[in-house]
């Protein structure tokens, strides 16, 4: 599956790196959260399974084997997906970065910006975490920094509004 | 009873005033009574910011086949009861006539005040349902106990539309539909006088485009045409029979037309047909050996089905013409029922020129475009207001991008849409490196882009041949993303987002360097570009 160029276990090193952008990382506390949430898949698929193979459902309890077998893969790669997150405000635009196995990169001109967007789930309000969401005309966008402390989501969406209006740009 | 303006009743929603419709503000002419009054077609009589209400006829071209169908009910009942009460009086059935009589009045009262309630509803409608062009803002309000008001921004109108149906086109009545950005956020003024409707649109994209004032001899020349009317009827079939284009609306070299015969022949060499001559190849053999003649049958509603597709999208496309106008893009078709619309300069955010195989023997290609609005015409037996060439071949391809992208096919870029169409390699577009064959075996040669200062040109696709062109003063945002196998072969892709539709620009298995290059530039210029363009306000001299 993985080639020759990521084999030395080096997920940084391998990374697509943008020239001069110092990335922000997320808070830390997001690996809880996200372990919380997918580990609850995970037992659920678990329970589920067993409970297929003991009514003798062989290929539903498989299919659901399997799921749990990834759910607690993904459980294993929160921490390594976590500190994949990167955010940069940049002079004229925001950077996004996010992913392991399929890394992405975007990037937002303010101007472009239609609403920002703060989202709260009830695990990250426990340790106090919102995800900040940029909406632009565009659908496939999509940029969403999860697990920022919830005053640097505040101020990073002040910020952002303020750049937004003061870069308004048409569609 | 539908309403076209389907507001969200909220914040928008005004109140009733008083009762209903005494606003001391209403002029009392309506638009364009018969087929052309010389006041509403008077350049700038509909665009003067006071309230005005729609075409008359409005409620029945509306609702026009409810009532209809409704009168026919009610005829035909009458007609059963006048039979019944013959036969009953002729077979002698004294209890049926008695009650017959018996319920005779109440049943005709009850007849009287239903049709008369929907006639005094229809009225109020009408009479409810108004709009208003201001400099700022197109406005419609409407209904009679849940008032609904839409406001369309000038500077934010993504197109006029201009729809005639079948039926109220015979009546001389048309459609005018105010796109604006976003899903199902348009502004209908259904129906307006055909030829208040075209001079409504020519002020509401006046005032839109910025400019100061209506060139006054133009004005003035508008205002002659309007021909003294020489009898309805005469005029209703002028109007019919005039050229789906306004010769005077385009310079006649600007326009782009397409041949029945080769839009024919570019629908047969298309999807559909090929799926049903596959069907007819493997059905006919399977029946003449097994000798089940039923599978016919099975086929039938496909069949029918593949048909109609195929007769509406080319009664659709008929009559297709692309023109450039001042005021933008003039796209219009349809034969029995017609539909056209002008997209002002900048509204369009991706094009994209494809060949379907089969049509590569022919040489023709068909231009696609994404824009902010959807619109809701589709939904009313008008093809979808993306397609902006159905078919043609390079010649047209060039015109009309030289029409919808004037800016564009200006500068070096239309040297590389030229090579873009049909090349594969070395001729100036930066490709996939040779490792990337295992992704793309076929096209991994034709795959690349260039990147102008006022566009990125993506081309793709050995079979189907894609071209894509991005203005890059639209783009949205830009992403650069690597899947596993992308990193094991250091290739990576890039996408430039734009609003949705149907074009999507994304070019995969580019060299990891160049991707981030290439990411880094689009990101970079789009800022630029997106800054210095005015075409929002095209008209506005500096």
């Amino acid at each position: 599956m993985s080639g020759p160029a990521t084999s030395d276990n080096g997920q940084v090193s391998a990374r697509i790196e943008l020239p001069d952008v110092e990335w922000r990382k997320v808070s830390p506390k997001l690996i809880i959260v996200d372990i919380i949430g997918s580990a609850v898949s995970a037992l659920l698929a678990l329970a589920a399974s067993l409970a297929a193979f003991f009514f003798g459902l062989g290929i539903p309890a498989l299919v659901l084997a399997v799921f749990f077998v990834m759910s607690v893969v993904t459980v294993l790669l929160v921490p390594r997906r976590v500190r994949a997150y990167g955010y940069q405000l940049r002079e004229d635009d925001l950077v996004f970065r996010r992913g392991l196995l399929f890394q992405r990169v975007v990037s937002v001109p303010y101007g472009r910006m239609q609403l920002v967007d703060i989202n709260r789930g009830p695990i990250a309000r426990l340790v106090g975490l919102s995800d900040l969401k940029l909406v632009t005309a565009a659908a496939s966008t999509g940029v969403a920094i999860p697990g920022l402390l919830e005053d640097d989501a505040n101020q990073l969406r002040d910020r952002l509004v303020d750049l937004a209006e003061s870069r308004r740009v048409g569609l | 009873m539908t309403e076209p303006v389907a507001g969200e009743g909220g914040p928008e929603a005004i109140p009733r005033e008083g009762g209903p419709g005494h606003d001391p503000s209403h002029p009392s002419d309506a638009v364009g009574v018969g087929a052309g009054t010389a006041a509403a077609t008077r350049p700038g009589a509909l665009a003067d910011g006071e309230w005005h209400r729609l075409h008359p006829a409005t409620p029945l071209l509306r609702g026009g086949i409810a009532l209809i169908a409704i009168g026919g009910i009610l005829v035909a009942n009458l007609r059963d009861r006048i039979l019944e009460s013959f036969t009953g009086f002729h077979e002698g059935d004294p209890l049926d006539l008695v009650i017959d009589n018996g319920w005779l009045i109440p049943g005709l009262a009850i007849t009287i005040g239903i049709v008369l309630v929907f006639v005094l509803g229809f009225y109020l409608s009408w009479r409810m349902h108004e709009f208003r062009v201001t400099d700022e803002v197109v406005e419609v309000r409407s209904g009679i106990l849940f008032r609904t008001s839409r406001k369309a921004r000038l500077d934010r109108i993504q197109g006029i539309n201009i729809v005639r149906a079948l039926v109220p086109r015979i009546f001389g009545a048309a459609r005018l539909e105010v796109s604006v950005a976003g899903q199902d956020a348009n502004v209908r003024l259904d129906y307006l006088g055909s030829a208040a409707a075209d001079v409504l649109r020519r002020d509401v994209l006046r005032l839109a485009s910025g400019a100061k004032a209506a060139p006054a001899a133009a004005a003035s020349a508008d205002g002659d045409s309007v021909q003294p009317r020489a009898s309805a009827l005469e005029q209703r079939v002028d109007e019919f029979l005039a050229p789906e284009l306004d010769p005077t609306e385009a310079a006649p070299e600007s326009v782009v037309r397409i041949h029945p015969a080769r839009l024919f022949f570019s629908i047969l060499l298309s999807g559909p047909t090929l799926i049903l001559l596959a069907l007819l190849a493997f059905g006919i053999p399977w029946v003449v050996i097994t000798g089940d003649a039923y599978l016919l049958f099975g086929a039938v509603p496909a069949l029918i089905g593949m048909t109609s597709f195929t007769v509406n999208r080319f009664t659709k496309s008929l009559r297709y013409s692309i023109a450039g106008t001042p005021n933008g893009v003039r796209i219009g078709f349809g034969l029995l029922s017609t539909s056209n619309e002008t997209l002002p300069p900048g509204r369009i955010h991706a094009v994209d020129v494809t060949q379907p195989l089969l049509w590569r023997p022919a040489g023709w290609w068909q231009i696609r475009i994404n824009r902010a609005s959807s619109s809701s015409a589709s939904s009313s037996g008008v093809a979808a207001a993306t397609m902006v060439l159905p078919v043609g071949d390079r010649n047209d391809v060039e015109r009309v991008l030289g029409l919808i992208l004037p800016a564009l096919m200006e500068t070096a870029a239309a040297d590389a849409v030229r090579v873009g169409m049909t090349g594969s390699g070395g001729d100036g577009y930066v490709g996939s490196p040779r490792r990337a064959r295992v992704l793309h075996p076929l096209s991994w040669k034709r795959n690349g882009f260039i990147f102008t200062d006022t566009a990125l040109l993506l081309r793709a696709g050995r079979i189907w041949r894609t071209l894509t062109i991005v203005p890059e003063a639209r783009l949205q945002s830009v992403s650069l993303t690597q899947s596993t196998v992308g990193r094991a072969l250091r290739v990576a892709t890039v996408h430039a987002h734009t609003v949705s539709g149907p074009v999507t620009a994304r070019i995969g298995a580019l060299d990891v360097d160049t991707a981030i290059e290439l990411f880094s530039d689009v990101s970079r210029v789009a800022i630029t570009t997106g800054r210095a363009d005015t075409s929002y306000r095209w008209g506005a001299t500096p």
